[in-house]
Parts: structure tokens; sequence; C-alpha cells
């Protein structure tokens, strides 16, 4: 087989998780896409293997080890993310700019300013009925 | 034997493909294409289902190469628990079942100029740099269980313990990450402790 297929292959796949990366905007497809990149990854990582005929293997438990990492991470991602959404009520990462630059003139209407309060409001009552519960 | 007839023995031309060839590229057109419909479709839990797509197609695309043992972990482990914890995250956080108009941001072009010129350079570079590499399939396996066994715990025992390190930190990370407000349940189990 030629190399050049599965490289051109992974090449795609990697292209595409990028574009969702960039492009989507809900935190769990973000996530989607990472996962797509790190697929295309492995299947660098294999087809070199097998290419070269490493005598330690070292594509191969190179992949076992990224699939074990991108398990991690999607674990570890997905507490984020839920967490993000209890506490702010969303998962779009346009609206998580807490890290922004203030707008120099007038209000952004992405800013979640507005909704940040009511949201601690809520937050606060519910810890008040649970201590008195 | 003359050198055109040696030539044309060992030399490999993408015209003339082999069988496993045109399963590799069969299924990386499907592949593929169900990775586009992932990172395109509108509707949230489609996304997570044709991610499964994906994912199975690469790991037929292992087979074909011969990594067996890869293939399987990857049939486990992504299709098995990443997409259901996928699954389990939209549904937490109550993705909206059907099209939802905001699943795509704003830089929507921006981000398809980027992926198209960073595709085009890429694959460019990798097809310039590997037209002629030929991979021998015949030659024996190269991914059983038998031979990745063997090359794990032989010579990758230190870095899978530290893997399994890894792993426990990533638990007890997520464990940490939600629960819902740690100091509350804390005082909460003192308290009922106190009334009992």
């Amino acid at each position: 087989m030629h190399l050049a297929y599965p490289a051109v292959l992974a090449v795609l796949l990697f292209c595409t998780g990028l574009y969702g990366v960039l492009a989507r905007r809900n935190a769990i497809l973000v996530l989607m896409s990472v996962e797509l990149m790190l697929n295309a990854v492995n299947l660098n990582l294999v087809a070199f293997d097998v290419w070269l005929r490493d005598t330690l293997h070292a594509g191969q438990a190179l992949t076992l080890f990224t699939i074990a990492i991108a398990a991690a991470e999607i674990g570890i991602g997905l507490a984020i993310v839920l967490l993000v959404y209890r506490n702010r009520g969303t998962s779009d990462v346009d609206r998580l700019r807490d890290l922004a630059d203030p707008p120099s003139a007038g209000q952004d209407p992405m800013d979640d300013s507005v909704a940040a309060p009511t949201d601690n409001a809520a937050d606060q009552a519910r810890r008040a009925r649970r201590q008195t519960a | 034997m003359s050198p055109a007839v040696h030539l044309a023995a060992t030399g490999h031309g993408f015209l003339s493909p082999t069988g496993v060839e045109i399963a590799f590229l069969l299924v990386g057109i499907a592949t593929f294409g169900a990775a586009v419909v992932t990172v395109t479709t509108r509707q949230l839990v489609h996304a997570a289902l044709w991610l499964v797509v994906a994912l199975g197609g690469l790991a037929v695309e292992y087979l074909l190469l011969t990594a067996e043992f890869i293939a399987w972990v990857q049939v486990l482990i992504y299709v098995g628990s990443v997409v259901v914890l996928l699954l389990f995250g939209l549904m937490l956080t109550r993705a909206p079942i059907g099209r939802s108009p905001d699943a795509d941001s704003g830089n929507r072009p921006a981000a398809l100029a980027v992926a198209v010129a960073a595709a085009g350079v890429l694959v460019w570079v990798v097809v310039d740099a590997f037209r002629t590499t030929w991979i021998e399939l015949d030659k024996g396996v190269q991914g059983s269980t038998a031979v990745s066994g063997e090359s794990l715990f032989r010579h990758w025992v230190l870095p899978f313990e530290a893997l399994s390190v890894l792993l426990l930190a990533a638990l007890v990370g997520a464990i940490v990450l939600s629960r819902r407000h740690g100091h509350d349940s804390g005082r909460g189990a003192g308290h009922g402790k106190e009334k009992r």
C-alpha cells in the first residue's frame, strides 16, 4: 500500500477537526472535533509504524498512549463543560468571555453581564434554601 | 532482466491499485464524509452518531494496516466509551433535539478558509514527500495482540505505569469537578452527624 493514502486521509481528517474546532459554538461539538484531530494523529502513527517496521513498535505503543490520554481528556473536558453549564446555564464557547478585553465603546450584544447576576442570585437562593432545610 | 521490466516488477503505480488500497480508499472516503457531516450538521445528537461512523471507519483502516490490536482498542474506547460520554454530555447540557440554528459560530467563513488552506498545504507536502513510499503489508502482521503486548510490557513499561497514574489523576479530577458544592455537602454531612 502506498503511504500516501493513510497520510492524506490523516491530513483531511485533521483539517476537518480544525474546521470544527474553529467553527463550532457548542463546547461539546468542539470536543468532538478535537477527537477527530487526535484520531488523525493516531492514523499517522500507525501507518508510519507499519511502514518503518520498528522493532520497538514505538508507533503503536504511542497510539495506545494517545488513546488513553484522549479518554482522560474527554472525561475532564466534559466535567468542565458540565460545571460551566451548571454555573452559567450555557455551554456556548462564544458566551464565555470573562477573560476578554472589555468592549471599548457601547455594550457588546454577546456580553452576558445581564445574565450573570441572575444566575448568581438563583444560586445563592438555592444555597440558602439548602442551609435552612 | 532489463531495467524496464525490473521497474515494472518493483515499482507500484497509483493507476494500478491493489485490493487493499481500493478497500482503504473506499473506507477512507466514508470516514472522511462522516467526519465532514460531524462538523457541519446542525443536529447535535446526529453529530455524535456520525462521529461513531467516522471512528468505526478508522478502526477498519487500522485493520487494513494490519494493526488489529489498535483497531479493537479503538472500537472499545472510542466507539464504546467516548461517544457515550459525549452523548451523556449532550443530554446533561440539554442540547436541543432537532435543528439548532446556533450550532455554528459567526467565524465560520474564516474557519473554512483556514481549514481549506491547511488541507491544501498539508496534502501537497505529504503527497510530494511520500509519493514513492511503499508499505509492505505482506511480511507478517505488524500489530497483533502478541506483538503489541510484548513490546508494550518489555520496552514501554515505565510510560505504561505513568499512564495509569495519569488516568487516576483524571479520575480524581473529574470527581472533584463534578461534585456539587463541595463545602456545602461536607458541612451537611457534619450537620447530620450532630443531629444523630
